[in-house]
């Protein structure tokens, strides 16, 4: 353990590495490429891999490789190129490829401000590819977290074998923050079950009772046959109603089913709150500063902060929320996050502010909007 | 009467149970993979690499589609990405012996940036292209290979663009090994990935192929072995040709052979991955 002194993607560099991330592909983009400089300085020392390819496309297919030859695998980008990797991500989730993608969000539409920070991409980051299926995404609101919930990606996706996203942004990624790195010894570390049968028995795409099935790698001698086409429990293309819905409906359960593996928030004063704030990653930051200020005007406010934002929390957010007169949804776009809140507050009165801002929404700046509910 | 069950030599390196194929009758890829099979089978019988260490990807289209029938680790990746996922693979585990199959449209189409990158960089993989010059899976549509003034579905006056000489473009990054064969001589086929197989760094076998079911019938000779024929007639081996002569037109002809054999240290040595 050490305490060092850096900023969001270190911590998540470091994260990755802690949890025996073996191989990483990217391509450089704003704000997102010192990932990739720092682990191509860093993850050789400690046996891995790190190339830069030539395009986004390129990069997480060759993770989806890298995972299959049985490396822990990550790639990092931001929202432009996270549009490029939608359609390999997809084949990560019917291939069920466990690897991480670290998405860095920046400001849009197309080239939009590089370098500054918004929360547009939380639809994108969930629904971006194409298919019906389920997306861990884990939202950390500060480097220390970014560590934190690095580590928890890989664990999440090595133990339900789903492509896993760290969605973060701008601000976060280039604010340095003291954060404690922990050794992989004093970490829970989850690797990718193996399986038990001998070769002849193994059917790569046969489930165990948590519906996440054995996974043997090339080289293991296992003969696997990883299939884009809906397949059956071998691996074979199998174009029924039945193959499908029986391959669909286990991709998506196999992570609802385990969402409490991957559901996580935390409370500020919420006990007795008049006003509930829903807040994500840096957005929940100044939200929290509000909070506070709130309450020591005598203000009841309290703050429901999400660490994963796919799956979204319905019982924890319906749970905190029963008392509250109102709920407050924040965020830097113009109401995204919002339409899942309301459709699971239905009877309470859930305010959207949307804030556009090029850094992170003020306090002041928030405050002003909603001062005119309380 | 006692019948025996006929076991074909190459058998054990196929998933029996997945037959019939579904390519079409006169389709040539069938001989490209019993050739490739053939020239697998004797590295392994040499001890380049093991069995269980063989990986073949292909992306999307009517060659990628061999993967599925083969009885190694192998991969149906999405069309185009079929080098970047083989990248992913050897440099995770270079012990692998990663092979890539594929169809022109996959290979140096949509494929075309990882595939020149792949070369650029020698990295160390095989890749077999399959040159059937039409997009053949989706019913005929115009390849980056489909000779100037053919027909083709997207190109119903006559293909007005110039195709791509792939086996031009991956000599000129530096690929170690670039042979173009064609089904028209199988023996070739075996020998030229046979070498590919044994060397360092990237490695590229463009084989000409015949389609009579898309291309043939599009092009007015839809009788398989008219096709192979006419394929014969414009094929001409040469032992080393230079690049000059990898023109690549249908009037004028092919010229086969290994274009480029030489040993520059690939991508993992450059990388320090091999000891």
């Amino acid at each position: 353990m050490r305490a060092e002194y850096v900023t969001s993607n270190i911590a998540i560099a470091e994260g990755a590495m802690a949890s025996g991330l073996k191989f990483f592909a990217g391509y450089p983009i704003t704000p997102t490429s010192d990932i990739l400089e720092y682990l191509a300085e860093e993850l050789p020392k400690r046996g891995g891999v790190v190339i830069q390819l030539e395009d986004e496309i390129a990069s997480i297919n060759a993770v989806i490789g890298a995972s299959w030859a049985g490396a822990k695998a990550m790639t990092a980008t931001s929202s432009p190129g996270y549009s490029l990797m939608v359609e390999a991500l997809s084949f990560a989730i019917i291939t069920e490829t466990p690897l991480v993608v670290v998405y860095v969000m920046r400001a849009g539409p197309s080239t939009g401000v590089p370098t500054r920070s918004c929360q547009y991409d939380v639809f994108q980051v969930r629904y971006g590819s194409h298919g019906n299926y389920e997306l861990p995404v884990l939202v950390p609101w500060s480097a220390q977290e970014a560590f934190d919930l690095t580590v928890k990606a890989f664990n999440v996706s090595e133990m339900l074998r789903v492509p896993t996203v760290i969605l973060s942004d701008a601000m976060l990624a280039h604010t340095w923050e003291k954060v404690i790195i922990r050794n992989p010894s004093e970490l829970k570390i989850i690797s990718r079950r193996k399986p038990e049968v001998p070769p002849q028995e193994y059917m790569p795409f046969k489930p165990g009772e948590d519906l996440v099935p054995p996974m043997a790698c090339f080289g293991d001698g296992y003969k696997v046959m990883v299939e884009s086409l809906t397949h059956d429990e071998r691996g074979y293309y199998s174009p029924t109603t039945e193959v499908q819905e029986r391959m669909i409906r286990r991709l998506v359960e196999k992570v609802r089913r385990n969402s409490r593996l991957i559901i996580d928030y935390e409370t500020y004063f919420t006990s007795s709150a008049e006003y509930i704030f829903f807040a994500y990653g840096s957005t929940a930051r100044s939200v929290y500063a509000l909070v506070k200020e709130l309450r020591r005007e005598g203000i009841r406010a309290g703050l429901y902060r999400p660490k994963a934002l796919w799956p979204f929390d319905e019982g924890g957010l319906k749970k905190i929320a029963s008392e509250a007169k109102r709920v407050f949804v924040v965020e830097n776009n113009v109401g995204l996050m919002y339409k899942e809140v309301a459709q699971v507050l239905r009877d309470k009165e859930v305010i959207s502010v949307g804030i556009i801002d090029l850094d992170v929404p003020s306090p002041d700046r928030i405050k002003e909007v909603i001062s005119e509910w309380l | 009467m006692v019948v025996s069950k006929q076991v074909h030599p190459l058998d054990k390196y196929v998933r029996v149970d997945r037959l019939p194929h579904l390519w079409c009758p006169g389709c040539g890829i069938g001989i490209v993979m019993s050739a490739m099979l053939r020239a697998i089978g004797r590295r392994i019988g040499e001890g380049v690499f093991k069995e269980e260490d063989i990986v073949v990807v292909g992306g999307i289209g009517c060659t990628a589609r061999m993967p599925l029938y083969l009885n190694f680790d192998t991969v149906h990746a999405i069309h185009g990405r079929a080098v970047p996922f083989a990248v992913g693979v050897k440099l995770a585990n270079p012990k692998l012996k990663v092979i890539v199959v594929g169809g022109d449209g996959d290979i140096a189409g949509i494929g075309g940036n990882h595939l020149m990158h792949a070369a650029r960089r020698n990295m160390d993989i095989t890749v077999i292209m399959v040159n059937n010059m039409v997009y053949a899976m989706t019913g005929g549509q115009l390849a980056p290979t489909t000779p100037t003034g053919l027909y083709t579905t997207t190109t119903p006056r006559g293909n007005p663009e110039k195709p791509i000489n792939v086996v031009k473009l991956v000599a000129s990054l530096g690929a170690n090994y670039v042979a173009r064969a064609s089904v028209t001589h199988p023996a070739l086929i075996e020998t030229y990935v046979y070498r590919a197989l044994g060397k360092e760094g990237f490695t590229f076998v463009e084989v000409l192929s015949t389609c009579p079911e898309v291309f043939g019938r599009h092009i007015g000779i839809k009788d398989a072995v008219q096709l192979f024929m006419e394929l014969r007639e414009k094929v001409k081996v040469k032992a080393k040709p230079s690049l000059n002569e990898s023109y690549y037109d249908w009037e004028s002809g092919f010229v086969i052979g290994e274009y480029v054999d030489k040993d520059d240290p690939g991508y993992l040595r450059m990388f320090g991955l091999l000891r």
